[in-house]
């Protein structure tokens, strides 16, 4: 089985068979390829210079330059051939060689990604329920900017269906569907590399675990991204956040003390504005402490495709169409009906009269009948 | 018999993450069997039991677990062939995160979660650098930018493994995983031979054989210090 984890990398690369970072290198000898020659003869700060995602690479591998800066790579790493040495710091020069040159064609190609390549549409292809039957749907095609709610009891296959859209499965999942990407069968890229997900998610049950202010959070992912205007982006999705989030907070604020409703606004903001994958899967948003209406409108600006997993009908009527599970397979595609959204209406009116109860209790205020209004 | 070697720090969900991945073996009807090495005291052979998989544990109790690994794995190669297995899988937890346990020609899966903080990457020796497969876990419980921070991390010392995550829980990424590890291709008839794709830590002092008094007059053999001077004074 062979994957291709980017266009530019041979098979053997990503080829999980193809064993070791050394068999990988050697199994592949091409053109688009940096190779160990190429780097190794160049000074490290030229290669610094060059490949300004290499301070990193250097730094997780434990490699401190301190004043070395000006020598050759093959020169730098001559520490290395004292067997002692190599043994103690756990680093085979080889090895570690081979990496670096993966590392930096894997980042060209990421960074030489073009945002019109990107996804505008996936299609689920039928397949079959538990019982083996045929599921009743013709082709669903779902486009950017679309939001398609999953409803369906636990445990009725929905976290299949989400699985099967993450694998890009080619009849190959035991529901046997077919997802495309861009109506074409999709690149196995979307598989096994680390900077090509296709779907990301939002679930209740997320946390963050970080011991970090907002500002030094979103720093990291946004420099993880290897995004150049840092600054610009941090305040974005602060900014952005703040929006959602009922009650502001700073980008002092360490994020683990974030109140639920602001850990989900920020949660929202970073995924819409900085992760790279295509599709998000919300499942539930709680109704407190954030504006789910306007994060919906966030994550469609930013073109994603927002699948989500919800019984609570206002969010299901936000959606354009929602798909049925059941015994493990796609019952029904239901598109919202005019009349459907004109109910949406009068729900978000009994929806923000508990909310406004909500907020004049956290105000010290006494609630009355009249609150009610209808 | 296809034989992968499965290891990660304690608690990262190895053994949960194998037994749904097996769960999705046996819906093939693959023959699947497990040997677990651990140091002191692990039950988890009953859990494999359990799921009706074949089962042995090994112990490593007073020696380096890993050396212990090395030393029993062309025995326990020959076990799974005894049993007619399809697929081994070896279960080891990388106690002193240096060690890899793996073999040059046998698929190398590193389980880590992410939990255990954007550090360990870096921490992680020859176990995480060198593995064919890296199995992210505990994502269901961190936020979405959490995950793609440690993925990038992992791949920056790592790349081109392939880089998965995998629910022990809920199972969500087992199935895709299990597609990754056996291959009818492959014949596995012994290890006699092989290679370690990376060296193990040696040491032979004094407390290797046993010692427990502290002190310099009790400490031959293999022995290294901390290097305790103040910065100024180096050169």
């Amino acid at each position: 089985m062979a994957f291709s984890l980017f266009k530019g990398i041979p098979k053997a690369f990503a080829d999980p068979k193809g064993r070791g970072v050394l068999e990988r290198y050697n199994n592949y000898k091409s053109k688009n390829m940096i190779t160990v020659q190429d780097i190794q003869q160049k000074t490290i700060a030229e290669l610094f210079e060059q490949y300004p995602f290499l301070p990193g690479f250097f730094e997780e591998n434990t490699l401190q330059v301190n004043g070395r800066i000006d020598e050759k790579l093959i020169d730098y790493l001559k520490f290395l051939d004292d067997e002692e040495v190599a043994e103690d710091r756990a680093i085979d020069k080889d090895r570690l060689l081979a990496s670096m040159t993966i590392y930096i064609t894997q980042m060209l190609e990421f960074l030489g990604e073009d945002e019109d390549d990107g996804v505008h549409s996936i299609s689920i292809l039928p397949g079959t329920n538990k019982s083996g039957e045929a599921e009743q749907f013709g082709e669903l095609k779902i486009s950017k900017s679309e939001i398609v709610c999953i409803v369906g009891p636990t445990g009725s296959g929905k976290s299949r269906l989400l699985a099967d859209i993450e694998w890009v499965a080619q009849q190959d999942t035991p529901t046997s569907r077919t997802i495309l990407v861009n109506e074409e069968i999709g690149d196995k890229k979307w598989r096994v590399s680390s900077g090509h997900k296709l779907v990301a998610q939002l679930s209740q049950n997320m946390n963050f675990v970080m011991d970090l202010s907002v500002y030094e959070f979103v720093e990291l992912h946004a420099e993880s991204r290897l995004i150049e205007n840092i600054e610009d982006v941090i305040l974005k999705v602060f900014n952005q956040a703040n929006e959602l989030a009922g009650e502001k907070f700073e980008l002092t604020t360490p994020i683990t003390s974030l109140s639920g409703g602001q850990s989900r606004a920020l949660m929202i903001a970073d995924t819409a504005i900085l992760s790279k994958s295509p599709i998000i899967l919300i499942d539930e948003i709680e109704n407190a402490g954030i504006d789910r209406k306007k994060a919906l409108a966030l994550l469609i600006g930013e073109e994603k495709i927002v699948l989500m997993a919800t019984h609570d009908p206002i969010l299901a009527l936000m959606g354009d169409k929602r798909i049925v599970i059941k015994n493990g397979g796609i019952h029904k595609v239901i598109e919202t009906s005019e009349d459907e959204r004109n109910l949406l209406v009068d729900l978000e009116r009994m929806d923000s009269v508990v909310q406004n109860m909500r907020t004049r209790l956290r105000n010290g205020e006494i609630i009355k009948k009249e609150d009610i209004g209808f | 018999m296809n034989l992968v070697t499965v290891s990660g720090p304690p608690s990262s969900g190895k053994t949960a993450v194998i037994l749904k991945t097996i769960d999705s073996l046996q819906k093939r009807g693959l023959e699947v069997g497990v040997v677990k090495f651990d140091c002191l005291y692990t039950d988890d052979d009953i859990l494999y039991e359990k799921a009706g998989v074949k089962v042995k544990k090994g112990l490593s109790g007073s020696l380096c677990p890993d050396h212990y690994f090395v030393s029993n794995i062309e025995e326990v190669t020959q076990w799974g062939i005894k049993e007619g297995l399809d697929l081994l899988i070896t279960e080891s937890a990388g106690l002193c995160n240096r060690c890899s346990p793996y073999v040059k020609s046998i698929t190398a899966v590193c389980v880590i979660d992410n939990l255990s903080g954007i550090n360990t990457p870096k921490k992680i020796g020859p176990m995480l650098k060198s593995a064919d497969i890296v199995i992210i876990t505990k994502g269901d419980i961190v936020s979405q930018a959490e995950r793609e921070v440690f993925a990038s991390r992992v791949n920056q010392v790592n790349p081109g493994a392939s880089i998965m995550h995998v629910n022990g829980l809920t199972g969500q990424g087992a199935y895709e995983l299990s597609t990754l590890l056996y291959d009818e291709k492959v014949e596995i008839k012994t290890l006699v031979g092989e290679k370690l794709r990376f060296s193990m830590p040696s040491a032979l002092c004094s407390y290797c054989l046993g010692e427990t008094r502290i002190g310099e007059s009790y400490q031959m053999g293999n022995v290294r210090k901390i290097d305790m001077s103040d910065k100024k004074d180096k050169k």
